[in-house]
């Protein structure tokens, strides 16, 4: 069935929010008044065409038509099945359908010359803005029917980066009415000569899953093209389709233009209705693992679930969990379930096919990730099964929709924990679930990186004034609150460079003309900017061969001068990132097998097949999300709540009582740090529970001012809800004598210089400032006429972060990088508010042994990757090798 | 501090953590592509890079400088990144670059970026100096007793899924590549083909610049 799909006659239908008003943020609110009757609403071949299906219209579809009678934006918060995309299109489908007679007159889009400059008539009426290009493509699909059925006069094409170039050139010129795109699509139309004319007479725009475009880069670029929308054709009326928010009043401000110094939103139709879930956790019957996220022991339940059910789709969290459960699921698939794969670094032809057997009913699972959080309905599936991490409560929400195909049927998950910190996470998620809690992250302020390629759009389209542009941006919501400073540096730096010392004045990429109206400098500079649009920066790839070992001892890498033979059968794609951190010789899991790499030539891995049998180097690099604040809180809030633990497995029952006996359980607002020596070293372990991203952080700093203390710090291990640090001096009796002042160490001051001079040389720093310079467009990812080898670096980012940081520390650039910095991979904001809040509440218990709570974490030592300071530790430690090598070579 | 020394022919040099070499005997400081003007030259194509490389490269330059005092100086080619960067100097930058002359020997010794050398920077210009067994020119042909620059050599070393990546000296003890000074030259892994050639037989030592001293790691070790 397929996602326009509307609730069958004689069902439950979902029925919306009483009658109110809201007020909120001092805005008063219409929410939906039923009415009594509402023939008007729908004309008579629209209702005949519903009949003829055995349906009938939805409430809240027919809520959405009002608004857009009453000229009004809105917000659909529906869940997954809702029948979200017929109702964001009908008011546009009516329209069309109801002006005929004065569409024949319209039809007749004209491309006229004039002479030099081009008169036309007829744009849009409709766009319809997806983060997939393939929704895009299957939403086109859907609306076919329809409009096919009713005989509706109504033209509908997409345009995506695969439309050839002759399509997009016509639709330029001749528009259909409903568009079909991406933001980035959307941008690149907003910079042509010909956006005035196409957007001109635009009715409408829908916004798809607009929950999950609003929380990346993307979401500000989109909302920059809406504020120019708004400009262009200010009747223009907006409709967003989203899952459950938290704050749904934010994200309904999205979608009306913003005046200024207040704050104004579209109005929310909420559609209700949906049965509550049903959602347990594998109450599995091995023994639970400590660590680890492979969840390996449960593997023969969820191959029972896959076969007791219809259809399973198995979440996993990242690509090596789900190429690693896949194979070990066909290892033990007698009955020879269709199972398949779908991860977003499969080929896409490949992960088309798998969708396509989907909703053919031809498979019984799917192991997945994130790479199937969004897109059509699938029908029949009839079980989720989450592997590890719920993560975040919306998010496991909105997973669990997917299995959701009648809203009157509750959809049906069963969480599968990895290890013991997994079962709280999973049994706080559930209570989560069950109070309908949502924990999506708050509206983003805009980056300055995606503003500057907003203004360099704007300057390859109609000149603009410098004032006039200050106000469009100002509608946006993600950039209400910008400072007129802020966007002069902006596009000072657009221009120029942004730079103190004004040299570049002559090399401008935009400049101003007698009037003040700034334009492009010349074509190329429109050119570079069409071929590096967008905001996704992705990572670099490299392709993985299979070869034949060169033979060498173990872990003994070759010479220079070693010789590998080329080719190999091509395994698939890897993170540059990781293989960056491998020797030759060192062992990882990849496409289902534990390979040894031996070289890197160009943008090829070379790997043998090693017959170890557990990995050197783990390949798991950890979720892409975090472990929300939200659910940390429930967590700490369970732990610290001993009655609460009659709820949890008996197996981590008798581990949290024995934690408590042996040296304390957390309470909620406290940190506990426990010290205790193992195998010469000295161990501290504490337990913030604020997520990987936030505790590397915190590692680093750490481990900083251990090693200013003379503690000597050998290294670190982070997970999503302790800190582990090594060291050599004995860290238990530093405390006790004061030497370590706990309360000091964690002290939230860490955040200013400790954290300034770390920021200095910060990896993850360097590669966030990479993303601000490209995606400003300081430096590109392609240039024009330019094909350099992709290894050939012209130069490097890191050295130009280093120079501008030396220079010009408050450079615009370095302002978007650590505004990123703190929502991003160093998570600095959620670090700094858990300094604050366990500020003199810390609790320190010296230990003898490791205690079983730290066990999970400590047993990541060597799994995860450790993090130090000390460049130079390291360099030293392969500097003697060297020696050692010639004493045993002289001896 | 400790002194870290890279041997070639015979002769013990100082490795200077900024990426100089210095020859006590001679007092004799080398530096190596500089690249001076980098980012201006970038910026005319419209990527318009800070425009702090050249003042950042001569602060690090007078600083080895003070260290060492030296009475001759050799900018070992490539001193600014192309044909008419020394055009676009700024003047307090060429002001800095009279100031680091003054009172000692200079020698530009021309590379594939800066052939034609102008008369008006100051110091001499060379193709390539001898001085005893060491012979200083800016393409590396592998000879003995050569001191080169050109490939902008780089190491990494990897442990424990880390890895550290730094500018570094590549020699055999007959002859040595040096690292690259300016502030945006890149680097190129000594894994390259192109070092093979020039350290023909029983590998090389990749002389790391670490943060506070300098590390020798057989280029072996290196990935």
């Amino acid at each position: 069935m397929s996602d326009c799909s509307a609730a069958r006659r004689g069902g439950q239908h979902p029925s919306t929010k009483p009658p109110s008003r809201l007020t909120c943020h001092g805005v008063t609110r219409r929410i939906l008044k039923p009415r009594a009757e509402t023939p008007a609403l729908l004309p008579e071949r629209f209702n005949a065409w519903f009949a003829a299906r055995g349906w009938s219209p939805r409430t809240h579809q027919l809520a959405l038509l009002e608004k857009a009678r009453e000229d009004r934006s809105a917000l659909l918060i529906a869940p997954t099945g809702a029948g979200k995309t017929l109702a964001g299109f009908l008011p546009t489908l009516v329209e069309l359908s109801l002006q005929p007679i004065e569409r024949e007159t319209s039809e007749k889009k004209s491309l006229v010359s004039t002479g030099r400059s081009v008169q036309r008539s007829g744009g849009l009426h409709t766009l319809y803005i997806s983060p997939l290009k393939a929704l895009a493509v299957d939403i086109a699909r859907n609306l076919e029917r329809p409009i096919a059925e009713m005989g509706l006069p109504i033209k509908v094409e997409t345009r995506t980066g695969d439309t050839p170039v002759s399509r997009r050139q016509r639709q330029r010129r001749y528009p259909p009415d409903v568009l079909l795109t991406t933001p980035e699509q959307l941008a690149l139309l907003l910079s042509s000569d010909d956006a005035p004319f196409l957007f001109a007479s635009l009715k409408r725009i829908v916004l798809d899953e607009l929950h999950a475009l609003v929380t990346s880069k993307r979401g500000d670029l989109l909302s920059l093209g809406l504020a120019r929308l708004w400009r262009l054709a200010p009747q223009m009326r907006a409709i967003g389709l989203s899952a459950t928010v938290a704050e749904p009043d934010q994200l309904a401000r999205f979608l009306v233009p913003q005046p200024d110094g207040k704050e104004t939103a579209a109005d929310i139709v909420v559609a209700g209705g949906a049965a509550p879930p049903e959602v347990e956790m594998l109450d599995t019957r091995e023994r639970l693992p400590w660590a680890g996220h492979s969840a390996r022991h449960a593997l023969p339940e969820i191959y029972e679930l896959i076969k007791a059910n219809k259809t399973t789709l198995v979440f996993v969290n990242t690509r090596s969990q789900a190429e690693m459960l896949f194979q070990n699921l066909w290892s033990m698939n007698d009955d020879g379930l269709a199972i398949a794969l779908h991860h977003g670094s499969l080929d896409v032809s490949q992960r088309r096919k798998v969708e396509d057997a989907m909703s053919a009913g031809k498979l019984r699972g799917v192991v997945c990730t994130s790479s199937l959080d969004l897109g059509v309905d699938w029908g029949d599936v009839d079980l989720v099964v989450n592997i590890g991490a719920p993560k975040g409560s919306s998010r496991l929400m909105q997973r669990i929709g997917r299995a959701n195909h009648r809203l009157d049927e509750a959809s049906r998950a069963v969480l599968v924990p990895a290890n013991r910190f997994e079962v709280l996470e999973c049994h706080v998620a559930i209570d989560a679930i069950a109070e309908n809690a949502q924990d999506t992250p708050p509206l983003r302020k805009g980056g300055l990186d995606v503003l500057a390629q907003h203004v360099l759009g704007c300057a390859c389209g109609e000149p603009f004034l410098s004032d006039d542009l200050y106000a469009e941006v100002r509608t946006a919501a993600p950039y209400a609150d910008l400072s007129r400073p802020d966007f002069d540096d902006v596009v000072d730096f657009v221009a120029s460079g942004g730079y103190a010392l004004k040299t570049y004045e002559r090399f401008a990429r935009i400049k101003q003309d007698k009037e003040g109206r700034w334009r492009v400098a010349n074509p190329k500079v429109r050119q570079s900017y069409r071929m590096n649009v967008g905001t996704i920066v992705e990572d670099d790839m490299l392709k993985v061969r299979l070869v034949r070992s060169r033979g060498g001892g173990h872990g003994k890498a070759g010479g220079s001068t070693g010789v590998i033979a080329r080719g190999g059968r091509l395994l698939g794609e890897i993170e540059e990132a990781f293989i960056e951190g491998l020797s030759p010789g060192d062992t990882f899991v990849f496409s289902g097998e534990v390979v040894r790499y031996e070289t890197l030539v160009e943008d090829q891995v070379y790997v043998s097949r090693a017959h170890d049998k557990d990995p050197k180097v783990p390949s798991y690099m950890g979720g892409k999300f975090p472990l929300s604040t939200y659910l940390a809180e429930r967590v700490r809030r369970l732990l610290d709540d001993a009655r609460a633990w009659r709820g949890l497995p008996e197996q981590v029952r008798d581990w949290l009582s024995l934690q408590k006996d042996v040296s304390s359980v957390p309470a909620v607002r406290e940190l506990l740090v426990e010290s205790f020596p193992r195998a010469n070293k000295h161990y501290i372990v504490c337990y913030p529970f604020e997520g990987r991203l936030a505790h590397q952080t915190l590692g680093m700093l750490l481990t900083r001012r251990l090693e200013r203390a003379r503690a000597r710090p050998l290294g670190f291990v982070a997970n999503e809800y302790a800190v582990a640090i090594w060291a050599l001096g004995d860290l238990s009796s530093m405390i006790r004598n004061g030497r370590i002042d706990l309360n000091a160490l964690f002290d939230p001051d860490m955040l200013g210089d400790d954290l300034e001079a770390w920021l200095a040389e910060s990896a993850l720093m360097k590669r966030t400032f990479r993303n601000c310079a490209i995606i400003s467009g300081l430096i590109t990812r392609r240039h024009t006429g330019e094909e350099k080898s992709r290894r050939q670096v012209l130069f490097s980012t890191d050295l130009v972060y280093d120079v501008l940081r030396k220079h010009q520390a408050d450079h615009v650039l370095l302002r978007a990088a650590r505004a990123d910095a703190a929502t991003g991979l160093l998570d600095l904001r959620r670090l700094s508010d858990m300094l604050m809040r366990i500020h003199g509440r810390i609790t320190h218990r010296e230990l003898d042994r490791v205690s079983p709570l730290a066990v999970p974490v400590m047993l990541e030592i060597g799994r995860e990757s450790v993090y130090g300071e000390a460049a130079d530790e390291l360099l030293a430690e392969a500097a003697d090798e060297l020696v050692k090598e010639a004493m045993d070579r002289s001896g | 501090m400790r002194v870290s020394t890279v041997t070639i022919s015979e002769v013990t040099f100082a490795a200077d953590l900024s990426g100089a070499l210095f020859w006590e005997e001679q007092r004799l400081l080398v530096v190596s592509d500089l690249h001076l003007e980098k980012g201006s030259s970038f910026a005319a194509r419209g990527v318009l890079l800070p425009p702090y490389d050249t003042l950042a490269t001569l602060s690090r330059l007078a600083a080895a400088i003070s260290r060492h005092d030296p009475r001759t100086v050799i900018a070992l080619g490539d001193s600014f990144h192309d044909r008419t960067a020394h055009e676009r100097l700024s003047s307090d930058n060429r002001d800095a670059v009279a100031a680091l002359q003054t009172g000692r020997d200079w020698i530009w010794i021309s590379g594939n970026h800066d052939p034609m050398l102008p008369s008006d920077l100051g110091g001499a210009v060379a193709d390539e100096v001898a001085i005893g067994p060491i012979t200083f020119r800016h393409e590396p042909t592998g000879a003995c007793g050569e001191i080169a620059g050109h490939l902008h050599p780089k190491a990494r070393v990897s442990a424990r899924g880390r890895f550290m990546e730094r500018r570094c000296f590549a020699s055999d003890g007959m002859r040595a590549v040096m690292p690259a000074f300016g502030a945006y030259a890149g680097g190129l892994n000594i894994r390259d083909v192109a070092f093979a050639k020039i350290f023909p037989k029983n590998g090389f030592i990749a002389h790391l610049l670490g943060d506070r001293r300098v590390h020798a790691i057989a280029a072996s070790r290196c990935s």
